[in-house]
């Protein structure tokens, strides 16, 4: 009976391929959109957690300025110092490596190539914290480090826009009118949370740097890591407590730098993400509303032109819940059907716009069902209406409706 | 009345009035009518539009109930039922043919013919067996798959018939069953009724205003403004 019920709803459905198309886009688009958001999120919040721990464990950065959420007042603020670095070093016991680091934005030449890069100063430590290591070649030593040598290291970005298919080991590159020498090529490392090219980058000893390109010795930006994983908190507080005593600040003043923890910047993003998929599913909810009301509309219109359908059924033996089981089937399949292609059209987009965007492509393992349900229960509970109404025609009535 | 009472009574009228509408807007379809049916007849009940003669089916398909008076099933007041049951006994005990063929469009005359084993709950294959059968019974074996648009006026009707006997029932209600072909099909289909009132004892009413088409019925019954004018039994032509 339920076999054969549902096949008269399909086959009511098939008659009117366009109306059924049209209406069961509302739902197809709801389901789409939560399928295709809960995929998009899932991989950002991968992505995001990779780019985080591919920037070395227990990783602090220490950059001048107030910081309020994901704004920065960096205006007439104090830079750093080589002493501030010591001064970590030294006297923050739960930090283990200490680093200063500068960047430009700078033009890169060799030979007739020339390439706008990343001209980062950065010390032996810098390496370390980052857990990151040359592939060819090797890194600048203490001596080089010391003299302020010009010497580099570059990504592979750089290097395959500069030096094509040549080795670049021991060539020379101009950055403005520092020449140095490159010396080794980094691991590939990808791109970062913020979609920028790590491998597009020239690195230097940070004498170097702060010497030949800055022209003074002041440090832009300190890197540092913690001992351990669970001491990152401490290590916070320690450097804090020490760049606020060598800046004589008062107790209730507020810091004019921040240690940042990179875990915070998944944080806030996670917190930015879960708004937009909140945000999303209340379109979506909207989205699966109106396609129930546009399932709810058409089903009345179907009743009405079927009203001597429904007086046949009714006089050759159909009683008026088995008109009702078949309205009511007919509206679920319609936003069922609606809800499969809505799942699939989002797996689609998904997997589309993860590849747009470079962000890794996640099957919502739990939003595709849920989805799919949400959508026949929007069709029965949209049904509801216009069956009752066809299994409450008299069958006379119904029989000589014009 | 016309009451046959050497055979047993199937169905009875007594009394029965049918009014529509309220206060002067009252329409009197059926004023007081006395008629019974008996098991195996050939009725024809005609009149002008408006006599009371569509009404008067309706009560007897159990599609509509008298405004006074009682209406018996093999003596049991059909008024006491619930509609499901009315549902059931359509089903069962009636087989109901209608000028406008009214079969599912686009639909095939096997799915047509099986639709009323689909509310008996008879299992598909059971279905389609006696869907075949009676297509082959009205003439139409080898069209089973043909979809109603593709079908003549008289092979729509055919497969209508065929519809309304695959659940052997005791009675055929035919409402104008020739009203909307020309007279060579007409002839065809009222054959077809004969034969079945005949060789299968079903009991048959056609309700029509054709008196060419009543022709065929032993019993006629001529209704007049809610009203029976005349009830004759004669030898069939």
């Amino acid at each position: 009976m339920i076999a054969s019920t549902v096949a008269i709803a399909f086959s009511a459905l098939l008659r009117n391929k366009m109306r059924t198309m049209l209406t069961t886009l509302g739902i197809v688009i709801g389901v789409a959109a939560v399928v295709m958001m809960q995929s998009m999120g899932r991989g950002a919040s991968a992505y995001v957690g990779d780019a985080i721990s591919g920037l070395g464990s227990n990783m602090l950065i220490i950059i001048p300025g107030q910081v309020h959420g994901l704004q920065q007042n960096t205006f007439n603020v104090p830079l750093f110092t080589a002493s501030d670095l010591d001064a970590i070093r030294r006297q923050a016991h739960d930090v283990g490596l200490v680093t200063a680091a500068g960047q430009r934005t700078l033009r890169a030449v060799v030979g007739s190539n020339n390439r706008s890069v990343t001209a980062a100063g950065v010390m032996r430590e810098y390496f370390e914290i980052r857990g990151w290591g040359a592939a060819v070649g090797r890194l600048p030593s203490v001596e080089e480090e010391r003299a302020g040598a010009g010497v580099c290291v570059i990504g592979v970005t750089t290097r395959d826009a500069l030096f094509e298919t040549r080795d670049p080991i021991g060539q020379e590159m101009r950055l403005r009118d520092v020449t140095c020498r490159v010396i080794g090529i980094m691991e590939t490392k990808g791109a970062s949370t913020f979609g920028i090219d790590q491998d597009d980058v020239v690195l230097m000893p940070y004498s170097t740097f702060s010497r030949r390109i800055l022209g003074n010795d002041r440090i832009g930006t300190l890197m540092a890591s913690a001992v351990s994983a669970d001491r990152i908190d401490d290590a916070k507080e320690e450097i804090s407590l020490i760049l606020r005593r060598r800046r004589h600040m008062l107790p209730g003043d507020e810091d004019n730098f921040a240690v940042r923890d990179p875990r915070e910047i998944q944080a806030l993003l996670e917190s930015v993400t879960g708004i937009l998929t909140t945000l999303l599913a209340g379109v979506a909810a909207i989205s699966l509303v109106v396609g129930g009301i546009g399932i709810m509309n058409i089903m009345l219109v179907s009743v009405t032109e079927r009203t001597r359908e429904i007086g046949v059924r009714l006089a050759i033996g159909a009683r008026a819940s088995d008109i009702l089981a078949q309205f009511l089937v007919e509206a679920a399949t319609l936003s069922a059907a609606g809800g499969a292609i809505g799942v699939a059209l989002g797996l689609v987009c998904a997997m589309g716009a993860a590849r747009a965007i470079h962000v890794p492509f996640v099957v919502p393992g739990v939003a595709m069902p849920v989805a799919f349900g949400v959508s026949l229960l929007v069709g029965v509970v949209f049904g509801v209406v216009p069956a009752r109404k066809a299994s409450r025609l008299n069958p006379l009535a119904a029989l000589r409706f014009e | 009345m016309g009451s046959r009472t050497d055979d047993p009574v199937l169905l009875s009228l007594r009394g029965v009035t049918k009014t529509y509408g309220s206060g002067d807007a009252t329409v009197r379809a059926l004023d007081g009518i006395d008629l019974d049916v008996a098991a195996g007849e050939f009725v024809a009940i005609t009149g002008a539009s408006g006599s009371g003669k569509s009404t008067t089916m309706s009560i007897f398909g159990c599609l509509d109930v008298p405004t006074e008076g009682e209406f018996r099933i093999e003596g049991i007041p059909v008024q006491d039922l619930v509609p499901d049951v009315l549902s059931v006994l359509r089903n069962s005990r009636f087989g109901f043919v209608f000028q406008q063929f009214n079969l599912l469009a686009r639909t095939t005359a096997l799915e047509n013919v099986a639709l009323p084993l689909v509310y008996a709950g008879v299992g598909k294959r059971e279905r389609l067996r006696r869907a075949a059968e009676a297509l082959a019974t009205v003439g139409l074996g080898g069209r089973e798959a043909a979809r109603s648009n593709e079908l003549s006026g008289g092979q729509q009707q055919r497969v209508a018939i065929a519809r309304a006997i695959v659940n052997d029932p005791e009675i055929i209600l035919a409402d104008e069953p020739t009203g909307n072909l020309d007279s060579k099909m007409g002839k065809e289909i009222l054959q077809l009724l004969t034969t079945l009132n005949r060789e299968r004892g079903i009991t048959v009413l056609v309700v029509t205003h054709d008196t060419s088409c009543a022709a065929y019925a032993r019993r006629q019954v001529v209704f007049r403004d809610g009203r029976i004018l005349s009830d004759a039994s004669q030898e069939a032509s």
